[in-house]
């Protein structure tokens, strides 16, 4: 047997390497630095996070944040959502685009009172930066966070674990943030994650990171899971990966990502890359990310190409094994008028076709935390 | 009854002029959760290092090659149905294939328990 050798480059190290290797994790290469692919393995991990709840370390995500007069205001000439209206601690969630409306990357913003802060992917941070920096004014301070930790504590019992530890955290609800202290230690808190289960993102001083860890371990309930199970949820919850799902070529419409274009500002515009967005919605363009549950038991990955009798029709960009529904799923960008819920195709997996359907996502229903 | 591995990490058991192939323990461990296991069709014939089968873990597929080359004569059945036994028993019932010896001398080079066991720990 053999594995795709991974290439080597010159990696960062994380604040909880030596932790997460102390818990066994097997580490990998990934968005340059090593990152843990799993502990225990990833199915039982990924099973864990449905049923208790998981520990993720994602420290390698770009904690940013915008601040000065009009901060909400120039962000705005960034991002196709609402950001001046977003009450203090709510949070939402966004995309960079270009001015061909090709996306750059996908975050989340959330108003943090003082400043607007922006969650980012790994991978793609530093791009960011200069993206920000190149558009921003600049009397507005673009900050980055490096010595900043996160976490994500995702599960059912997420939101019982972490009132134990640190009192109030369970009267957020979804898409909510606020600040806390535990011991002494400034935490801030989002009640979110890419689980599609209820749970929290948790930023905190690399400094203290590795106690705080420890005390979520400590609780029975909670268990380290790596990326790999991290990769497995979000697909479950059909959730995009950015460099998989997501890239610069790929608009919002033909990501099926129009919820993350705010109304308003889809009418009144002012943002980078609305004239192109609004040509593709107007014309609904020519593809369509959708879900796709695969007949059988063989999994499809990412690049099959994806059939209507002898007609190539789209791609997958993300797919594997289900283990919550055990069977293989998947996302592909397929032809519009073959996107529909229902529609039949093939995936050409090593010289076989593998029938499949264009099902509705998320794949497994999510189970958010909206309030009692 | 003799088995050999490869640096490929397959192991061979030879009965006869029958042999039977699995991937290894050590293998197993380093794929992880098996989902999907792919054979070969009985009475198709496979080459010597050419590839034989795919296994999928949750994260990645992986090619199993042949150890030598022969006629495929039987493929693990219970794998459809329960491809998990790759895991918990990659040396016995998770074997994957039987096939003809054409060519005994393709046995030379290949790794007895000691020498393989020597070779998984230098990785």
């Amino acid at each position: 047997m053999s594995d795709t050798e991974t290439e080597v480059e010159e990696l960062g190290t994380l604040p909880l390497d030596s932790w997460h290797r102390a818990q066994g994790g097997r580490m990998v290469p990934f968005a340059g630095y090593e990152m843990p692919i799993q502990y225990e393995g990833i199915v039982a991990e990924h099973t864990w996070t449905r049923e208790s709840a998981s520990l993720f370390d994602v420290s390698h995500m770009g904690q940013l944040s915008v601040s000065g007069d009009g901060a909400a205001h120039e962000l705005e000439k960034l991002l196709p959502g609402s950001i001046e209206s977003l009450k203090p601690g709510k949070m939402r969630y966004s995309l960079l685009l270009t001015e061909a409306g090709g996306i750059i990357d996908d975050l989340m913003v959330t108003n943090a009172g003082p400043h607007i802060a922006l969650v980012v992917n790994g991978a793609c941070k530093w791009d960011d930066i200069a993206h920000l920096r190149e558009h921003l004014p600049d009397a507005i301070t673009l900050t980055h966070y490096d010595d900043q930790a996160l976490l994500a504590l995702q599960g059912p019992k997420a939101g019982e674990v972490l009132e134990a530890l640190v009192p109030g955290t369970d009267e957020l609800t979804f898409m909510n943030a606020a600040f806390f202290t535990w011991e002494g230690v400034p935490l801030w808190v989002s009640r979110a994650g890419y689980t599609g289960e209820d749970g929290f993102e948790i930023s905190v001083h690399q400094e203290h990171v590795a106690r705080l860890a420890d005390a979520l371990v400590a609780d029975e309930r909670v268990k380290p899971a790596g990326l790999g199970a991290r990769d497995s949820l979000r697909l479950e919850a059909g959730l995009p990966l950015y460099g998989h799902d997501l890239d610069i070529n790929v608009d919002p419409v033909s990501a099926d990502l129009v919820f993350a274009l705010t109304k308003k500002r889809r009418e009144l515009g002012g943002y980078l890359g609305h004239k192109a967005i609004s040509a593709r919605l107007a014309d609904g363009g020519e593809v369509r990310r959708v879900g796709l549950k695969v007949d059988g038991r063989m999994p499809a990955r990412e690049g099959a190409a994806v059939f209507a009798g002898d007609t190539q029709i789209g791609t997958l960009t993300s797919g594997g094994f289900s283990p919550t529904l055990g069977y293989p799923i998947a996302m592909a960008f397929l032809a519009r008028d073959h996107a529909a819920e229902g529609t039949e195709v093939e995936i050409e997996v090593r010289n076989k076709r593998l029938p499949a359907k264009v099902v509705p996502m998320p794949f497994v229903p999510h189970r958010y935390y909206r309030g009692k | 009854m003799a088995r050999y591995f490869t640096d490929e990490h397959e192991w061979i058991d030879l009965e006869g002029d029958l042999a039977t192939v699995g991937i290894t323990d050590y293998a197993q461990e380093q794929l992880g959760d098996i989902v999907f296991v792919e054979l070969p069709d009985v009475g198709s014939n496979v080459d010597k290092g050419g590839e034989a089968a795919v296994v999928e873990s949750v994260k990645a597929a992986s090619d199993v090659y042949a150890p030598i080359t022969g006629e495929v004569m039987e493929a693990n059945a219970a794998l459809e149905e329960d491809p998990a036994l790759v895991n918990t028993s990659p040396e016995e019932e998770g074997w994957f294939f039987r096939l003809t010896v054409s060519d005994r001398d393709e046995l030379e080079g290949l790794m007895d328990a000691k020498a393989y066991k020597a070779f998984c720990d230098e990785l």
